[in-house]
């Protein structure tokens, strides 16, 4: 096999391999519910045989050798030989895990530490050799004689056909055929059995042969040829000269000779069989496996359409409405055409978030045994399909937020007992589209947000001033800031020096956003808000002197036209505009990035006042809001480098650059007391727009 | 005219696999992902020799051996099962069926040419 397909097939394995992982956890979970479908113990043991069997054929043997030993578990298991409780399932969870660990071993090609699978693997053999299970040994048939080996030799094979030879389709034609090319032979019919054409059975096998073959293979080679005919057939072979031994009978057929009527009664299976009833189910979808890097230049190209279609809308409308009628007509259509393509092209990278969601029940079932409290998951939405890089990224705030309701949020059995909670606390995880973007909920119903405690907290850590009095809400928001730990004495379980400030950088840096909502002693709800893609942006196109700039539309909080008088400088902190009583410093956009001709009083230009979790509300002065507009986002690192405060680049109808500004990190590169930094930054800045333009 | 073969495997790398070694031995090769849609595509496509791993959802593949050897038109099908070791029961199963010869799973790609040489004319 050539390399290059074989590493192919090896990729296609691993994808599939997790694909069914994915399955295999979620059949446990199910299991843990209480799910006693023969089935799903049924699907896990699929999964793991198909691993293995995959495995095998590339040479993984370490991991063969272990999904060997958890699918032996497992088969005792289907077979109802091992009865299912806790411990068990703790042990095929941890099995997976391991199985897991020993195929990304493969995968990446660094071995995981040596016996780090042989505590499980210890534990998966005893469970399975409660019962005494003894395999059956197929029953191998003896050749009559050794051959001599190595040395051409003439062999006499008798071959005596059953009369239901025919009937697995096999073909005493082809197995002489094999014969041949292990040298010459001589075949002689033997018609003894044929019986009269009156009583002939078409589909039967009646002729006999002998046949004679010089060959300087084994006895063992020319027995293989006969390997699935064996037990259809009175089969000899013997060294010529060797009389063939009379002792090896015929074993006696299991059942007596099957007439091809019969046989047609037993293949029809009944219809209250589960085979049957499986067989109703529906085909699964039809799926094409491709490369992401193949959607990814397809994202890129339609990316590219679109910009060229606003290209064509443009010079179109500079020429006279009655020059070219269809032209404008045409190009309407293919606007929308493009519109739909694009949508289409996007659906191809969106999977269901069901992928990370499912890993999440048993992050639950342990935690919470090992806290000592009750919890169970409910899962909803996990159909809802999103963008598969957002999805990727998912996985660690969504544990965390887990970890955070289960050790912060769930109250011990006995307090929540004691409160008229029942004793389990329940954690909802829930997905669903809402105007364009995905909102997942983790929500729990545990003694939810003290208040008291968190702004006391704040206050000492100097979070917020003395004298504040913060609402409600921005109390509950408190706890997203940086450094902030509410938990007395950190546990191992959620303070790993990870704080919901990361949960909320990590959702920020896909475009989305995190809120919590809190009710104390009746739980928390967490909403994250995220884009369905990251290859597509919302953004409010800005002039600013003869550049074009794109603020993302979520970051947008309002725009507006200060009066003069509005506008004061606070020394150490530059400007800041006066927008109902409240102070929003001002950052000018021109002086930051260096570009000349632009409006320097903020009083002549535009205020777009953006916000950004974390970092609160800045005011970018502009000349002009230009509108609103979704664009491709090109990333900027992959084609120049990194540049503190843009988030990327795309191209505009009128073929020129735009950069698209990062406000969380335009706040902090424009933040008091950095301003040196600052000045070296802008004119990296300036080469920025003049390379790209 | 090419001979066609047919793979039905629940699993993506088992069937690329075989279809990968067969189509080098000069066939043309089918793919199915369980029992029931190797059924479906047979109701329109003529094969000379079928190749069904065991254990799949939806549709077994003893399943699938009973109801193509209930089809007259299948009847002198050669059908080769992929078993593993541990699958010593259902491979008896499948024999009993009409399965007109297996093979164990992992396998190299000679011995899959050569087994299906072997049951296939």
């Amino acid at each position: 096999m050539s390399g290059n397909v074989f590493d192919h097939l090896k990729s296609t394995y691993f994808q599939e391999c997790s694909e069914l992982l994915d399955q295999v956890y979620t059949h446990l979970t199910a299991l843990d519910d209480g799910d006693s479908d023969p089935d799903t113990v049924h699907g896990i043991f699929r999964g793991i045989h198909s691993i293995k069997g995959g495995g095998g054929a590339f040479g993984f043997d370490r991991m063969v050798a272990f999904a060997h030993v958890f699918e032996t578990l497992l088969d005792l298991l289907r077979d109802g030989k091992v009865v299912l409780n806790k411990d068990l399932l703790g042990l095929l969870l941890r099995a997976t895990d391991a199985l897991s660990d020993l195929i990304a071993a493969e995968r990446t090609g660094v071995p995981a530490a040596a016996g780090f699978e042989t505590a499980v693997r210890a534990e998966l053999d005893e469970a399975a050799s409660l019962p005494s299970a003894p395999t059956p040994s197929a029953p191998v048939r003896s050749v009559a004689a050794q051959p001599a080996s190595g040395q051409p030799g003439l062999y006499r094979i008798q071959l005596q056909p059953h009369e239901t030879l025919f009937k697995n389709a096999s073909e005493p034609l082809l197995l002489m055929r094999e014969l041949r090319r292990l040298g010459p032979i001589t075949v002689v019919a033997d018609l003894a059995r044929l019986p009269g054409l009156d009583a002939l059975d078409p589909e039967s096998a009646y002729i006999g042969w002998t046949i004679e073959l010089t060959t300087d293979a084994s006895a063992a080679r020319i027995e293989e040829i006969f390997e699935f005919v064996n037990d259809q057939c009175d089969l000899t072979i013997t060294p010529a000269g060797v009389s063939a031994v009379p002792e090896l009978e015929p074993e006696p057929e299991e059942a007596a000779p099957t007439p091809v009527a019969s046989a047609v009664a037993v293949a029809t299976t009944k219809p209250d069989s589960p085979d049957a009833r499986r067989a109703e189910q529906p085909a699964a979808a039809q799926t094409v496996r491709v490369d992401v890097e193949k959607v990814d230049r397809l994202v890129n190209l339609v990316g590219e359409l679109v910009i060229n279609q606003a290209m064509l809308v443009q010079l179109g409308a500079t020429l006279p409405s009655d020059m070219c009628p269809g032209l404008i007509t045409g190009l309407e259509t293919l606007s929308q055409h493009l519109r739909e393509l694009q949508e289409g092209v996007m659906a191809i990278r969106t999977q269901p978030v069901k992928s990370v969601f499912s890993r999440m029940p048993r992050l639950v079932r342990e935690l919470s045994s090992q806290l000592g409290k009750e919890a169970k998951l409910f899962i909803s939405g996990e159909g809802t399909e999103i963008d598969k890089t957002v999805i990727e990224q998912l996985a660690d705030p969504l544990t965390h937020l887990l970890r955070n309701a289960i050790d912060h949020g769930i109250e011990q059995p006995s307090d929540r007992v004691a409160q008229g909670k029942p004793a389990q606390g329940r954690i909802h995880l829930a997905a669903e589209h809402r105007s364009g973007r995905i909102v997942i909920e983790v929500s729990d119903d545990g003694r939810g947000i003290d208040r008291a405690r968190v702004l006391a907290r704040a206050r000492t850590r100097g979070l917020v001033e003395p004298d504040a009095q913060p609402s409600e809400e921005e109390i509950d928001n408190l706890i997203f800031l940086p450094g902030f730990s509410t938990a007395e004495t950190v546990s191992n379980i959620s303070g790993r020096g990870v704080g919901m400030d990361v949960v909320r950088r990590n959702i920020q840096a896909l475009g989305g956003r995190v809120t919590v909502q809190a009710r104390q002693g009746a739980g928390s709800r967490f909403l994250l808000s995220l884009p369905l893609t990251l290859a597509i942006l919302d953004g409010m196109i800005v002039a600013v002197g003869r550049e074009s700039y794109i603020v993302p539309l979520t970051n947008i909080v309002e725009s507006l036209r200060p009066r003069r008088q509005d506008i004061n400088a606070v020394v150490g902190s530059g400007d800041v505009v006066a927008i109902r009583g409240e102070y929003v410093p001002l950052l000018y956009l021109a002086k930051h990035f260096g570009v000349p001709d632009a409006v320097t009083d903020a009083s002549h230009g535009i205020v777009v006042v953006v916000e950004n979790e974390g970092t609160g509300q800045v005011g970018l002065v502009v000349d002009e809001l230009l509108g609103q507009q979704q664009v491709v986002v090109k990333s900027l690192e992959a084609n120049y480098g990194e540049v503190e405060g843009i988030g990327g680049a795309t191209i505009l109808g009128n073929g020129r650059v735009a950069l698209i500004l990062d406000i969380a990190g335009l706040r902090s590169a424009s933040a008091p007391g950095r301003a040196s930094r600052g000045e070296t930054r802008r004119n990296s800045n300036g080469h920025a727009v003049a390379a790209l333009q | 005219m090419a001979k066609r073969a047919m793979t039905v495997d629940d699993s993506k790398t088992m069937r690329d696999m075989v279809a990968f070694t067969l189509r080098g031995a000069g066939f043309e090769v089918a793919q199915a992902e369980d029992g029931k849609q190797a059924l479906t595509l047979l109701a329109s496509t003529q094969v000379d020799v079928l190749i069904t791993d065991l254990n799949m959802p939806v549709m077994d593949g003893v399943t699938l051996i009973r109801a193509l050897r209930a089809d007259p038109k299948w009847r002198a099908l050669p059908i080769l099962m992929l078993t593993t070791e541990s699958d010593a029961n259902k491979k008896a199963e499948g024999r009993s069926a009409g399965a007109t010869g297996w093979l164990v799973k992992p396998f190299n790609p000679e011995k899959l040419i050569e087994v299906v040489n072997r049951v296939c004319g």
